[in-house]
Parts: C-alpha cells; sequence; structure tokens
C-alpha cells in the first residue's frame, strides 16, 4: 500500500482553502458589494488547483479507481444537496450578478473538492483491482 | 458538511490496530457503510432549517444555532476527553467493534450538527445586523468566518476523509494497522488545529452574546 501517489489531499485542501477565503472575503462586505478582484482570484486559484489535481489523478496508475468512483459519486450526490441549500440562500437573500456567479463558481468548487478528498483518501488504501 | 473531529476515537482505534491480528467481521455482516435509517430524521431537521430559513423565524433560528453548535462542541468534547480515554483502556477487540458502530454515526451526526449551527448561525447574524460593515460587532462575525473556513478546510481535507477511510479499513477482513496508524498521525495534528479553533470559537461567540 506504499504507492506513490500525487499530492492530491495538499492540492485538494489549498484549492479548498482558497475556496473559504474568496467566500469570506465577499461575505465580509455583506450587504454591501465586495469588490471583486481578490474574490476572482481566489475562484482562479482554487478552480487552477483542482483542475491539477485532475488531472494528476488521472494520470495515476495502479490505483483503485473502482473504490474512488464509487465514494466519489455518493460524495458528490451528498455535498450536491449540500451546495443546493447553500445556493438557495444565496438566491433568497437576492444575491445576484456577479457576486452570485463567483459565489456559485465557489460553491462548485466546493462540491466537487470534498468528494474528490474523501474517495482520494479512501481509495489510497484499497486494492486496485476490485474484490 | 463539516468539522468533526473524532479524533482521540481513531487514535485509540489506532493503537488498537497496532496490536497483533485483530479478527474484523466479514463485509456482509457489517452491512451498509452509513446508518441508512437516520437519514430521514437527517431529511427533518435539515427540512426545518431550511424552513426556518425562509421564514426568518427567530426562535427557530435561535433554537437551531444554539441546540446544534451546543451538541457540536459537547460531542466533540466529550468524545475526546471522555470516550477517548475509556476506549484506550478497553480490551482491543472491543474498540474495534466500538469504533466500527460509532463512527458511521458520527459521520452522518456531525455534519447535520454542523450544517445546523453555521446555517442558522450566519442567518441569525444577517438578521441581528452584525453582517453589516457598519456594525460595532461586525469584526468578529469576520473572525468567526475565519476562524469556521479553517475548521472547515482542515475537518472536510483531513478529517472527514481519514474518517472515512477509517471506516473502509475496519470493514477489511484483515484491517491494516500501518494504514490506521498513519491516519492518526494525521488525525493528531489535524485535532490540535481544531481544538485550536474551538476555544476561538468560545471567546468570539460569547463576545458577540454579551
Amino acid at each position: 500500500m506504499n504507492r506513490r501517489l500525487p499530492p492530491v489531499t495538499q492540492l485538494g485542501a489549498a484549492s479548498m482553502a482558497f475556496v473559504a477565503a474568496g467566500v469570506i472575503y465577499v461575505a465580509a462586505y455583506l450587504p454591501k458589494r465586495a469588490p471583486l478582484g481578490v474574490a476572482v482570484a481566489c475562484l482562479a486559484c482554487a478552480a487552477a488547483l483542482l483542475l491539477v489535481n485532475a488531472l494528476l489523478l488521472a494520470r495515476t496508475r495502479d490505483f483503485a479507481f473502482w473504490r474512488f468512483f464509487q465514494v466519489m459519486r455518493w460524495g458528490t450526490l451528498a455535498y450536491f444537496v449540500v451546495a443546493g441549500m447553500l445556493e438557495y440562500t444565496f438566491l433568497y437573500d437576492h444575491t445576484h450578478g456577479a457576486v452570485l456567479a463567483i459565489m456559485t463558481g465557489m460553491l462548485v468548487l466546493f462540491m466537487v473538492n470534498v468528494p474528490l478528498l474523501m474517495a482520494f483518501t479512501v481509495a489510497r488504501f484499497q486494492d486496485p483491482v476490485e474484490g | 458538511m463539516a468539522p468533526s473531529d473524532n479524533s482521540f476515537i481513531v487514535a485509540a482505534v489506532a493503537v488498537a490496530a497496532s496490536a497483533p491480528a485483530v479478527p474484523s467481521a466479514q463485509p456482509a455482516e457489517l452491512g451498509p457503510v452509513l446508518p441508512l435509517r437516520a437519514f430521514p430524521l437527517v431529511a427533518v431537521v435539515l427540512t426545518g432549517l431550511v424552513v426556518a430559513i425562509a421564514g426568518n423565524w427567530a426562535w427557530a433560528l435561535t433554537f437551531y444555532h444554539v441546540v446544534g453548535g451546543a451538541l457540536w462542541t459537547s460531542i466533540d468534547l466529550f468524545v475526546g476527553f471522555v470516550i477517548g480515554p475509556i476506549l484506550r483502556m478497553l480490551p482491543v477487540p472491543a474498540r474495534v467493534e466500538f469504533t466500527k458502530r460509532f463512527m458511521p454515526k458520527m459521520l452522518v451526526l456531525m455534519p447535520t450538527l454542523v450544517t445546523m449551527t453555521l446555517g442558522a448561525g450566519f442567518q441569525l447574524a444577517r438578521q441581528s445586523g452584525h453582517l453589516s460593515t457598519s456594525d460595532p460587532r461586525h469584526a468578529w462575525v469576520v473572525a468567526s468566518m475565519g476562524v469556521v473556513g479553517v475548521m472547515a478546510v482542515v475537518a472536510l481535507a483531513l478529517l472527514s476523509p481519514a474518517n472515512l477511510a477509517v471506516v473502509f479499513e475496519l470493514r477489511k477482513p484483515q484491517p491494516d494497522p500501518v494504514v490506521i496508524a498513519g491516519l492518526m498521525r494525521r488525525f493528531v495534528y489535524a485535532a490540535a488545529v481544531t481544538g485550536a479553533m474551538q476555544v476561538a470559537t468560545f471567546v468570539i461567540m460569547t463576545r458577540l452574546a454579551s
């Protein structure tokens, strides 16, 4: 089980940190509209890290992808519900325009990042061959 | 989902798993990874939260925030300082059997409590005006967001995935003690951060409420 794997957890945590920083930055200005430069930069960094993570993972061999996708599917379902509730609160609070777009983008990254980290952590300790 | 800290439980199990071969139940005996019977209750609780937010119902929001926050913190501390030390004194098979049943429940319970606390808390802050930049306590609200942000990243990126990995590892016919010990190291560092954050949360919330 000592396979050399890409730093998915570290990159995922960094991506999540950018999401958290961006959301806090925008929320700190409520109910006024925050200057969006910093939030966009956070969103871009988080998205780039997620993309790098996905690419690194896709190139990985000798990995329990069967377990990864099993956990990812259920995790995504759970976090889709959570993200849906959060999106509802944004709309309910009359968030709109660029702020809504950025917050929704952050939410999507959150919704993908968390199940990915769970699925990777579980799968890395599983046998690459199902059964 | 959100922060859940079962570090002491995992630490105890890691010690247990480091001991000589522990017989483990076959997956067929273990049932689903998560306790499915709890899902309807979770759905009721979360639906109530949505209704409370949609109706801006101050009492319900306060109830969700206070009850959720109290249970979240209390369970964290109880598990850490009461259950954890007791577990360490139990025979190895008892620890493993306890954890197999305990961890899946925590994976459902803690995210629900955290969602209650944070969802209702944000709406309360909005209602009370603390979210406004002109509010004298605004800085405390932003500080609480920062604390929650750190806790969320640590919990979602490190603690929860490790929790789930331990659950899957313990479902194997022969759990690997090296794997569980490795996950324990991650927990020790992550738990130190979230523990400090819980104390910071106490300070901020009591400042906001007084």
